[in-house]
């Protein structure tokens, strides 16, 4: 099925279609641990109990959608080496120190403090338990520091010098860990997670209101969710702004395939909003486009020259068109969050936050849109640094291991058939939890080993203890 | 002797050595799920080990992650040198991580969700097994890569030790379980127990046995002094081990079997250490060769030193938390 191509255009496929499925499970657990641990902190302040049947109802997706970011992950840890060992062996001396402290300082804390967060609430008491709830949310917040320092490292190395056989050597872990794309791209990728999960969250309370608009607990979960799109997304959008201004700076060619610009422009470069890219001819057919916008945006001025692809040797040129749709579909998802937010702000002024069908509705659609743009906006920033894997310094097809296309054909087509079984039902565990009511039972839900023992179930005894079954109500 | 790399290669092997112990016993749960008597069953063993099962796993990430950070040619040579056996365990822990959540998610498929819990547990192991005698048995290296072809680590020594390792995890499943539970169940694996322990025990004899023969190198260190030493202890102590393993069983004991299935693994991880010593990858790269520069090795020391006490210390309090006979009647699940 796959003779015709080669072993490194086999390992790429594989790397982007198993870190593709990866960064879905983080971009959610991420927001939804602060989310859980806002939850928790709320209930245990207020004693409002609309708060503890949201972090129950919450706490149950979180469990499925973490241990698929668990095993999808562990695969991450190793492909490294199995398919990109000189990558590995060249990169190790800075980067694997990187991810030995995410696995210390994230990993570790998150699996430790998940057990008590899930199972644990009657056993350690709520205050323990509200401590480990914030232990697993500052886990994710760690771990995504950690990995995108890594990331970022690739884009813009610093710190380093290059030894005689090869490897990267650290000169100063303070250039390497804050290496100059490292701050922005943290910020983007954590409001990025905030505002999948706002989308995701306000979508189930959407579904919820359209069916019953009293539920205290599906306009609670709207309520904070239009909030998050209201002040999140204006932030997420300047510093989108922000990051790019510092791709323009560090990685000149990825700027100019996210803007489609083959050739430079002296007197000013138009923003083009579309267009089909053409990379035989090296311009963008039937373009629209509205003059020196790209400069006002990237240079803040009039007239500003701007490069162009022309200006950049053939074999550094990333692949244009790819970066040039997926950047769009990012931008284009950015702003119809920020519309969705005002919306909600209009409505909610209104007084018809929970009532105006309308937005409700379209609230269906844009819940997984945040998945939609984290992906595209994965694929522009990794698309666009080809083709290298450290940006300047290390081409991916001198990265590769010494793995042959056959062996590599195997496990692709192995990872994509059991990603789709394995994540395909997983997805459907989770839509089937959201699309019960907060606090109701399912009867194709197993109830836990309570139930079929025949024994009167403890949780019914304990309305705080939680079973993944919906025991614990 | 106490340079930085010997220092960590002694925190990877730690790390390894905590995987093999605390993930050992999730997957002998795994292997040992075809003889439960049913679903009931299958859910206390599962409840078990719920709550701690993903922190286990965590040490697995540190074992390879260690390795990319402070051994990154080792790391570089091993993975493509085993990429069949890996990949295949990478994929064989997916089936296995996410049915501790599937399985309670559906009725239906809950059964599905067992077999794949089960499946995924005897892969994983089985090839975690097979890596391992792969490595024994020698990784061919040219230049700063692997040099040899895709099935070398396919053997005869190397299925053994994949067998062996199953038996082995069943082991530390079976007195785990002996442990956590009541019963039936309790009683079904303690008398499980025995049988595994007797068959684990051949095997490490014949792996030992051949061990020194895949490399001239492992006959001298094991037949000169002062490894030779070792030579005449091991089996000493696994006799010992062995006795108390028994014993332990035949007076119903909790928690006695388990520790010393434990010591067991301890015993023979010590002693591949000895074969591998001053190595990492047998037979040409050494711990030196294999190592990152100090720079490297001194930055990701400071955090192991912080973190890794932390860590131990909220891991036991997790297991503090979930101590004693796991309640039939309360399932943290």
């Amino acid at each position: 099925m796959f003779e015709s191509f080669t072993a490194e255009t086999l390992a790429r496929f594989q790397f982007a279609f198993t870190v593709s499925f990866h960064i879905i499970f983080p971009a959610f657990s991420i927001g939804l641990a602060s989310f859980l641990a806002v939850l928790n902190v709320l209930w245990v302040r207020s004693r409002n109990r609309v708060y503890l049947n949201l972090f129950d109802y919450w706490k149950k997706i979180f469990a499925v959608a973490f241990g698929m970011g668990v095993v999808s992950g562990i695969v991450m840890s190793y492909q490294f080496g199995t398919n990109w060992s000189v990558f590995s062996d060249r990169t190790g001396p800075i980067l694997g120190p990187l991810m030995a402290y995410e696995v210390l300082s994230a990993f570790f804390l998150e699996a430790g403090f998940l057990g008590i967060m899930l199972f644990g609430r009657e056993k350690v008491g709520e205050k323990l338990h509200l401590f480990a709830t914030l232990m697993v949310a500052f886990g994710t917040l760690m771990s995504a520091t950690w990995i995108l320092s890594v990331n970022s490292w690739m884009q813009t190395p610093a710190g380093y010098s290059i030894a005689e056989n090869g490897q990267f050597v650290p000169e100063s872990w303070l250039a390497i860990v804050f290496n100059p794309s490292f701050p922005y791209r943290l910020v983007h990728m954590v409001l990025a997670a905030y505002l999948t999960t706002a989308f995701v969250v306000g979508g189930v309370g959407a579904l919820h209101l359209l069916r019953k608009s009293a539920d205290a607990e599906a306009r609670k979960m709207f309520s904070m969710a239009m909030w998050m799109a209201v002040l999140v997304t204006p932030v997420q959008i300047l510093a989108g702004d922000f990051h790019g201004l510092n791709t323009l700076e560090h990685q000149p060619q990825k700027v100019m395939a996210m803007e489609g610009h083959y050739h430079s422009y002296p007197e000013g470069a138009p923003l083009i909003l579309f267009g089909i890219p053409n990379p035989e001819e090296k311009r963008v057919d039937y373009a629209i486009e509205v003059p020196q916008l790209s400069s006002l945006i990237l240079k803040h001025e009039w007239g500003a020259p701007m490069d162009g692809l022309d200006t950049i040797p053939e074999d550094e040129e990333p692949p244009v068109a790819i970066v040039f749709w997926s950047f769009r579909v990012m931008v284009a998802i950015g702003f119809a969050m920020l519309a969705v937010g005002l919306w909600s702000l209009w409505a909610r002024r209104r007084g018809r936050l929970y009532e105006d069908r309308a937005l409700l509705r379209l609230m269906l659609p844009m819940a997984p849109s945040g998945f939609v743009a984290v992906l595209a906006g994965w694929i522009t920033t990794e698309v666009g640094r080809q083709p290298y894997t450290v940006y300047g310094l290390l081409r991916t097809s001198d990265s590769l291991a010494p793995v042959d296309a056959p062996a590599v054909a195997t496990s692709l087509l192995a990872f994509i058939v059991v990603y789709f079984f394995v994540f395909g039902a997983g997805t459907f565990y989770i839509l089937r939890l959201m699309g019960k009511e907060v606090g109701e039972s399912s009867a194709e839900i197993d109830d836990g080993p309570t139930r079929t023992a025949g024994i009167t179930p403890a949780n019914q005894l304990r309305p705080d203890a939680w079973a993944p079954g919906g025991a614990g109500k | 002797m106490f340079d930085l790399a010997n220092i960590w290669a002694a925190l990877i092997a730690f790390a390894v050595l905590t995987y093999v112990i605390l993930d050992g016993f999730d997957l002998g749960i795994g292997i040992l799920f075809p003889f439960a008597r049913g679903e009931e069953d299958r859910d206390v063993m599962m409840n078990s080990v719920a709550p701690v099962w993903d922190g286990n796993e965590t040490w697995l990430v540190l074992g390879g992650g260690g390795l990319f950070a402070v051994f990154p040619l080792a790391y570089a040579v091993v993975m493509p040198a085993l990429y069949i056996p890996i990949i295949v365990m990478l994929l064989a822990l997916v089936f296995r991580g996410v049915a501790f959540e599937y399985r309670w998610k559906t009725k239906r498929w809950k059964h599905v969700w067992s077999v794949c819990f089960s499946a995924g547990s005897y892969v994983a192991t089985f090839t975690q097994g097979v890596a391992l005698g792969a490595l024994v048995q020698g990784i061919e290296v040219e230049g700063r890569a692997y040099g040899g072809g895709w099935y070398d680590w396919l053997t005869a020594f190397s299925l053994l030790t994949g067998v062996a390792l199953v038996v082995g995890y069943a082991l530390l499943g079976a007195t785990w379980i002996n442990m956590k539970t009541t019963g039936p169940l309790q009683e079904a694996n303690r008398r499980a127990a025995k049988p595994l322990a007797l068959v684990l025990l051949a095997l490490i004899a014949l792996v030992s046995v051949l061990t020194p023969f895949q490399d001239a190198v492992y006959f001298d260190r094991w037949f000169n002094f002062p490894a030779s030493a070792w030579t005449v202890l091991v089996p000493a102590i696994l006799l010992a081990v062995s006795y108390k393993l028994f014993a332990g069983l035949r007076n119903r004991e909790d928690v006695s079997p388990f520790l010393m299935a434990n010591a067991l693994f301890v015993t023979c991880f010590i002693g591949i250490g000895i074969s591998f010593y001053p190595h990492i990858v047998p037979p040409g790269l050494t711990i030196e060769e294999a190592a990152a520069p100090d720079s490297s090795l001194a930055f990701a020391l400071v955090g192991a030193g912080i973190l890794v006490p932390i860590i131990l210390a909220y891991t036991a309090y997790a297991y503090w938390v979930f101590r004693g006979k796991i309640d039939a009647s309360s399932g943290y699940h």
